[in-house]
């Protein structure tokens, strides 16, 4: 296996363009907010302001200054790890995300581990007889995936698990791996179901294509008809090769749970980073939105290309461009 | 779908409604998309009686009946009226949504696939900025960000709808632009605008009009999901994801608040998936005369 390196640093190159237009995508669109940071987080009470209050206020968050000063000291101060400061919590951005992060990754691990136990088993039924009962079977558990919204099942399972058997673990205050990792691993399980779940079935719907389209080509004949055994011929000829597409969109949905489990968080208390943003908007904290939404696209970006590179390396077509 | 099985089968419209005639699936999601869709229309113009508004203290969380077919509310309103009027508002919100990222994203892409050096490197940059962020994300980003009403949550969403239609639009368009018809077409000194609009338009429809069916069921889930947060449509008006946020503590003493809007939501989205696998298939020229 080499990894082809020009590939990559152009990549590379192109994601710290993408990265700068996200900082300046995230800036203005703060900016666009009715008011300014200092009435839309005081509400009401920004009308009591005297002018030199506001104009005070004003020089203390910066916003007096020319908008493009205030965007390179935003970003200079993102550089060099200073994320702002949360006034609701009293603590840096910078220690609520490094807190958050790990809580976010847990989940969006366990969460992938579920869904490919789930899809790829599913997507190889379905793709062993396309048009019978199980292919059926399997496309239903896939549509119902992809149908039900995250924020039902979660409120379906919270509610009925809790009233009829008393199951709750999330209701406890959050423990971490490393305290308590039996508590830990109870809160992060209907929250993983839940996710798992639903990312089942884009994983499930690739598999079966992914296995379908390769079955049908001439090398797999090629190999039946030398004698490789029906299960060698199944795992290595067929999965193997089918194994690229999988991992492209796993990996894109590793991308999106980094950042588009809001809901599940919100729901099952977990403080992740997708909470600390909704937790942000609610308080109209927008520091914390602005800081955490571009940690958020950073590390959707780099997932994104480290699944590029991983599917560089394991397809042999593109390696050899 | 691929630009060469475009180009070789020119798409023909009889065929593909055959197609999707035969799908019981696609069928059957069209059904259940235009039932949904009848009752909500019929509510907004007042044929099913009740307001979705109006609060009625004596009759506070029944049960369903012959005169409340999904019983009441914690106020005393009609659930089923409040369920209707939720899909209408869903629908307004995914049809406006999609229906602008549709419109913009498209003619951006075939602007960057045709032209391609400057004006693709602005459009695709763009493009990348707002595929960096997880859609779910900006959605609420940008939804918080703006005053709120069922416009400004269409405009969020169709933000993040625009970067996929212009990568769905950009790739085939710069592959027509190879193809001999466009190429005489521009040798032959017609105007870039009658090239576009004439040429190459038309033979990127197919790949837009599947690309709409399939957005619109996650756009109906994008809103639900924002409602959820207490990010969609503002209060009172009705919204399938603030009914069931609101039904979650009297889930235990009126399980049809949750269990109604529940089970029209996935029928929205279950309905909507159903139509657009069946459009895609309709669409697909390699399903063609099977």
């Amino acid at each position: 296996m080499s990894i082809p390196w020009r590939g990559v640093i152009r990549r590379i190159l192109s994601m710290l363009g993408t990265l700068l237009g996200v900082a300046v995508f995230v800036f203005i669109m703060l900016r666009a907010i009715p008011g300014n940071q200092i009435t839309a987080g005081l509400g009401t009470e920004a009308a009591a302001l005297t002018p030199e209050q506001r104009a005070a206020l004003e020089a203390y968050y910066g916003i007096d200054k020319p908008l493009l000063g205030q965007f390179f000291t935003w970003i200079g101060n993102v550089l060099t790890g200073n994320l702002g400061f949360s006034s609701r919590s009293q603590v840096s951005v910078l220690s609520l995300t490094l807190n958050a992060l790990p809580v976010t990754f847990e989940l969006a691990v366990l969460s992938i581990v579920l869904a490919l136990l789930i899809g790829i088993p599913l997507g190889m039924l379905s793709a062993s007889k396309p048009d019978s009962p199980r292919d059926a079977i399997g496309q239903l558990i896939g549509l119902a995936g992809l149908s039900v919204p995250s924020f039902l099942l979660a409120s379906a399972l919270l509610t009925i698990l809790s009233a009829k058997f008393g199951f709750n673990p999330n209701g406890e205050a959050y423990a971490t791996l490393t305290e308590d990792p039996v508590r830990n691993l109870r809160q992060m399980l209907l929250p993983s179901l839940t996710l798992g779940f639903g990312i089942a079935a884009p994983i499930m719907r690739t598999t079966r294509t992914a296995l379908l389209e390769v079955r049908s080509q001439d090398f797999v004949r090629t190999a039946r008809a030398k004698g490789v055994g029906m299960r060698r011929l199944q795992v290595r000829h067929i999965l193997g090769n089918a194994l690229v597409p999988i991992v492209t969109i796993t990996g894109l949905q590793f991308g999106y749970l980094l950042g588009g489990a809001v809901v599940v968080e919100q729901i099952f208390s977990l403080p992740g980073i997708g909470r600390q943003v909704l937790i942000g908007i609610q308080g109209k904290e927008y520091a914390v939105v602005q800081s955490t939404v571009l940690v958020i696209a950073l590390l959707f970006v780099v997932v994104n290309l480290l699944t590029d590179i991983l599917y560089r390396i394991i397809d042999p077509r593109v390696r050899a461009e | 779908m691929t630009v060469e099985m475009l180009v070789d089968t020119p798409p023909r419209g009889g065929q593909r409604l055959r197609l999707l005639l035969h799908s019981r699936s696609g069928m059957a999601g069209l059904v259940v998309v235009c039932l949904l869709l009848i009752v909500a229309v019929a509510q907004a113009v007042g044929l099913l009686g009740y307001n979705p508004l109006t609060q009625v203290p004596g009759i506070r969380l029944q049960g369903p009946t012959a005169a409340h077919w999904f019983g009441t509310d914690q106020f005393g309103r009609d659930v089923f009226s409040r369920v209707a009027a939720g899909v209408a508002n869903t629908a307004r919100i995914a049809l406006v949504a999609v229906g602008a990222a549709a419109l913009v994203g498209t003619l951006l892409g075939v602007v960057a696939g045709f032209f391609l050096k400057g004006p693709d490197a602005v459009i695709s940059g763009v493009t990348n900025v707002l595929f960096a962020f997880p859609p779910l994300l900006l959605a609420l980003s940008l939804a918080s960000v703006m005053e709120r009403n069922w416009f400004t949550v269409a405009v969020a969403i169709a933000i993040v709808y625009v970067p996929i239609f212009i990568r769905v639009a950009r790739g085939p368009v710069m592959s027509l632009r190879g193809i001999e018809y466009v190429r005489a077409a521009i040798s032959s000194g017609q105007s870039r605008l009658m090239i576009m609009l004439r040429h190459v338009l038309p033979n990127i429809t197919s790949i837009v009009i599947v690309q709409v069916s399939l957005s619109l069921s996650w756009a109906v889930l994008t809103e639900a999901s924002l409602s959820f947060l207490g990010l969609g449509t503002p209060p009172p008006a009705p919204s399938l994801g603030s009914m069931i946020y609101e039904a979650r503590t009297l889930v235990y003493v009126a399980p049809w608040t949750m269990i109604a809007p529940g089970v029209v939501v996935v029928l929205l989205v279950v309905g909507l998936n159903l139509l657009g696998d069946g459009l895609r298939d309709a669409f697909d020229p390699r399903k063609r005369g099977t």
